[in-house]
């Protein structure tokens, strides 16, 4: 029985989390503001990340290497193959609705590929890109 | 008291077949959030309580890749792995860091897959158990249910 309240606790946290790619892009952008002021995102530059070839881990160069060069379609995980749903909101709406998994994931694929941590900014366009490519 | 008791037939009934390996009904959240997105949510019977322990120990260099969780999820996928663990004699040493692919079991149930195939881009690697068993992830592994044509008899 003492599984019950806590799945129903757990459930009701994560619905409280549950956020919209705006709200989630805002968020990167007023952290991008306040360290640049007048920043306005951009798609294009989310998009030219998303291609840019960073090539310090040889198994993957970019993020294309696992999310393939169209976020639209599935990509496929380089080291183990296993098949990884499309980024783009448009093909998966599940995409950019929790911020907690949205921030997971930038830190380890921006560590492993990138070499280092995103910027805000790098993450405001980059939720754009996401957002709007159709 | 009912579900207990249920679970516990199907714990004992199920590691006999050796195709079958069910996840545990009452596998956290947890476990398929942080452990299906880079792979499959291996079955914990797969390695034994001590390997999970020495795997879920060294997360943050987890086969080159960051999986890191924080701590009391770490400790609630760690208990529920081990708890749920395979058979120490039957699966062998797994290496270190433990390898399902390394287990003396996996080696042995896999010994006439001529070595090209562990290299084949349909596979990739072969942790990448869905390659050549579809329905992997819900825990069937029969020889009558491979996906790579060649390799069924
Ligand atoms: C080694 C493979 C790999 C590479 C390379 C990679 N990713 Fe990912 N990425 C993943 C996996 C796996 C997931 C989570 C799987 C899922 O949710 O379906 C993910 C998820 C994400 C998410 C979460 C989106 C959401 O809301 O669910 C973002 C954002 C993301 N990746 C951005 C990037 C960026 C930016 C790069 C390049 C710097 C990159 N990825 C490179 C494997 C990779
Ligand atoms: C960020 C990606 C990522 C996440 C998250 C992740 N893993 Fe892995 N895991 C990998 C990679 C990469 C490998 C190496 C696969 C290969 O060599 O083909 C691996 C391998 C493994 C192996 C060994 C497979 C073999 O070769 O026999 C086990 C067991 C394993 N992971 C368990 C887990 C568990 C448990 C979790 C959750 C706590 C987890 N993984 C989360 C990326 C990940
Ligand atoms: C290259 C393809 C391939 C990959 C990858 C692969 N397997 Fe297999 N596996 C097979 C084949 C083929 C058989 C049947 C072998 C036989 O009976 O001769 C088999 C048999 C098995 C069996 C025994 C089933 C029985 O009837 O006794 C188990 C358990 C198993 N695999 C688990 C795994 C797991 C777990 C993984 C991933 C960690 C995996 N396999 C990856 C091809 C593969």
């Amino acid at each position: 029985m003492k599984a019950i309240p806590a799945v129903a606790l757990l459930l009701a946290s994560l619905a409280s989390h549950a956020e919209t790619p705006q709200q989630i892009r805002q968020m990167y952008v007023a952290e991008a503001t306040s360290q640049q002021a007048g920043f306005t995102p951009a798609a294009k530059r989310g998009d030219a990340f998303f291609r840019q070839r960073f090539a310090i881990n040889d198994k993957m160069p970019a993020c294309t290497s696992c999310h393939t060069d169209n976020p639209l379609n599935a990509g496929e995980h380089a080291v183990t193959g296993k098949t990884i749903k499309p980024l783009a909101v448009a093909a998966n709406p599940n995409r950019l609705s929790d911020p907690a998994k949205v921030e997971k994931w930038f830190g380890r694929n921006c560590k492993e590929v990138v070499g280092r941590a995103c910027t805000p900014a790098e993450k405001a366009d980059f939720v754009t890109f996401l957002s709007e490519v159709r | 008291m009912k579900s207990l008791l249920f679970l516990a037939l199907l714990g004992s009934a199920f590691p006999a077949l050796a195709d079958r390996l069910p996840m545990p009904a009452n596998a956290p959240a947890s476990f398929t959030t942080e452990c299906s997105s880079c792979h499959i949510a291996y079955q914990p019977a797969l390695l034994k309580a001590a390997d999970w322990r020495k795997l879920m120990a060294g997360l943050s260099d987890h086969f080159g890749s960051d999986a890191t969780v924080d701590q009391k999820t770490g400790q609630e996928i760690g208990a529920f792995l081990e708890r749920h663990a395979g058979n120490a004699s039957r699966l062998g040493n797994a290496g270190n860091p433990p390898r399902i692919t390394q287990t003396s079991r996996f080696i042995r149930k896999h010994d006439e897959i001529p070595a090209k195939y562990w290299r084949d881009p349909r596979v990739k690697s072969a942790a990448n158990c869905e390659a050549c068993h579809p329905d992997a992830a819900r825990g069937s592994y029969s020889e009558h249910d491979i996906s790579i044509r060649e390799l069924r008899e």
